[in-house]
């Protein structure tokens, strides 16, 4: 149908984003197809080591999910995203296709092994998360193509993982936000994933901070040298979630207790982490 | 944007509060229009028409959503229910009945969204935390009350259902 349609056909997951768009006519195309009454389109399964979504997977299943809670950073994501008006219509799918620069999932997948599953007239092909997202809302899709899955490895034992958003209000996108999994072997840091969201056109995988901590103990003075890594590797625009220099201090400040609660989490204690409000 | 000659028109069967709605509407109609221009069911209000304030905030197969986020359309062969269909014979529901003795509402403009999220709240959780029940509403503004006597009105209401 998008073929036949052309350019100016567009595809409407759960809306929470388009259809605000479509009202600013920040987006005006002159077909929508709407794709809620595809069937097969959501579930969340086990396969070979990883976690499958379908694309259509409403962030609302994903948070009340017992196998998305096996991957914790799934969960913090998914239980916090807007409201829960929003998470009932949102999906996993869309919101990684709409590549907000303030969307939650892409910055918490990224953290982890994921692939996003495609498929248009020529076939299907499997996109890493990272190549996927080119840009702000510009994904690798291209014009006949769709999301239909979404799939993510799962961590090996002694890894954690958290996710932890800053918000004014529940509605809101994120001021910022930081993902982190690490892998432990007693308190040396043997492998490690720090990104950060809201703070750039994309979310931005903080490389110096992880170098900071990859190979070392894990303590208060690594955690605070990664922190003020992830501080410079954000490049956030001021707006009226906050001056940029006011963002780079949130970063820090959610680095560093994402860091910890990961840790606590590949120790093996169950800990409570979501989305953190003003 | 030059306008189409002709507006395609789209059939769509939707029940509201029990009642099937058979009408042919535009397609971009959003669900919060069609239920009160074509249902004439106004308790459903629009606040701030950008999926921020909850006022239109409806149960759609009895899950809460934004009303004004969604194009009716799409709740085809649906089930939803408004603010109009708590009350049974004349008798209002217990979450509203806990809303008007918490005084859990002063102008009234959010109350039907509160509510019927304090619906779904309680249809997966009949006795929530002050903390659940925060995180239940946090998608709903209310810019008289402070929320204090919402958060009253919806233990209330929690434990006046268990007697049910």
């Amino acid at each position: 149908m998008l073929g036949q349609l052309g350019e100016g056909a567009k595809v409407l997951a759960g809306g929470q984003s388009l259809i605000p768009l479509l009202k600013l006519r920040f987006a005006n195309p002159e077909h929508l197809i709407d794709l809620n009454f595809i069937p097969g389109t959501s579930f969340i399964m086990e396969a070979s080591g990883a976690l499958r979504f379908g694309a259509m997977t409403r962030h609302a299943e994903i948070e009340h999910s017992a196998l998305a809670r096996t991957i914790p950073v799934l969960h913090d994501c998914a239980a916090g995203i807007a409201d829960v008006q929003v998470r009932n219509r949102g999906t996993i799918g869309g919101s990684l296709a709409e590549a907000d620069p303030s969307g939650d999932w892409a910055n918490a997948l990224i953290t982890l092994d994921t692939t996003v599953h495609c498929l248009g007239p020529s076939g299907a092909r499997s996109i890493s998360l990272n190549d996927f997202i080119k840009d702000a809302y510009t994904n690798a899709l291209a014009h006949d193509e769709l999301v239909t899955e979404v799939e993510v490895k799962v961590p090996p034992k002694g890894s954690g993982g958290a996710y932890l958003a800053f918000k004014r209000t529940a509605p809101v996108y994120p001021s910022a936000s930081a993902a982190v999994q690490l892998t432990l072997d007693g308190d040396d840091c043997r492998e490690v994933a720090i990104a950060l969201g809201c703070v750039g056109l994309t979310a931005i995988r903080a490389k110096e901070a992880e170098a900071a901590l990859r190979g070392k103990s894990l303590n208060e003075k690594t955690i605070e040298t990664a922190a003020e890594a992830a501080r410079a590797a954000a490049d956030p625009q001021p707006d009226m979630r906050g001056s940029a220099d006011y963002k780079r201090q949130l970063v820090v400040a959610l680095v560093k207790r994402a860091i910890q609660i990961a840790a606590r989490r590949a120790r093996g204690e169950q800990v409570e982490g979501t989305h953190l409000y003003a | 944007m030059p306008e189409p000659a002709t507006v395609q028109q789209i059939a769509v069967d939707i029940r509201v509060n029990g009642k099937l709605y058979s009408r042919t509407i535009e397609p971009r109609t959003l669900l919060v229009e069609f239920l009160r221009e074509t249902c004439d069911l106004t308790g459903t209000h629009v606040g701030c028409d950008t999926t921020y304030c909850g006022a239109c905030t409806v149960l759609m197969n009895g899950l809460a959503v934004k009303s004004c986020t969604m194009f009716a359309v799409q709740a085809h062969a649906s089930e939803i229910t408004t603010v109009e269909g708590l009350e049974k014979d004349g008798t209002l529901h217990p979450i509203q009945k806990a809303f008007g003795d918490s005084y859990g509402l002063q102008c009234g403009y959010c109350t039907p969204g509160l509510m019927l999220s304090t619906h779904q709240l309680l249809a997966h959780n009949p006795e929530p935390s002050e903390k659940e029940i925060r995180k239940a509403i946090s998608g709903n503004t209310c810019r008289c009350t402070g929320y204090m006597n919402i958060f009253k009105a919806i233990e209330l209401a929690s434990r006046n259902l268990k007697g049910v």
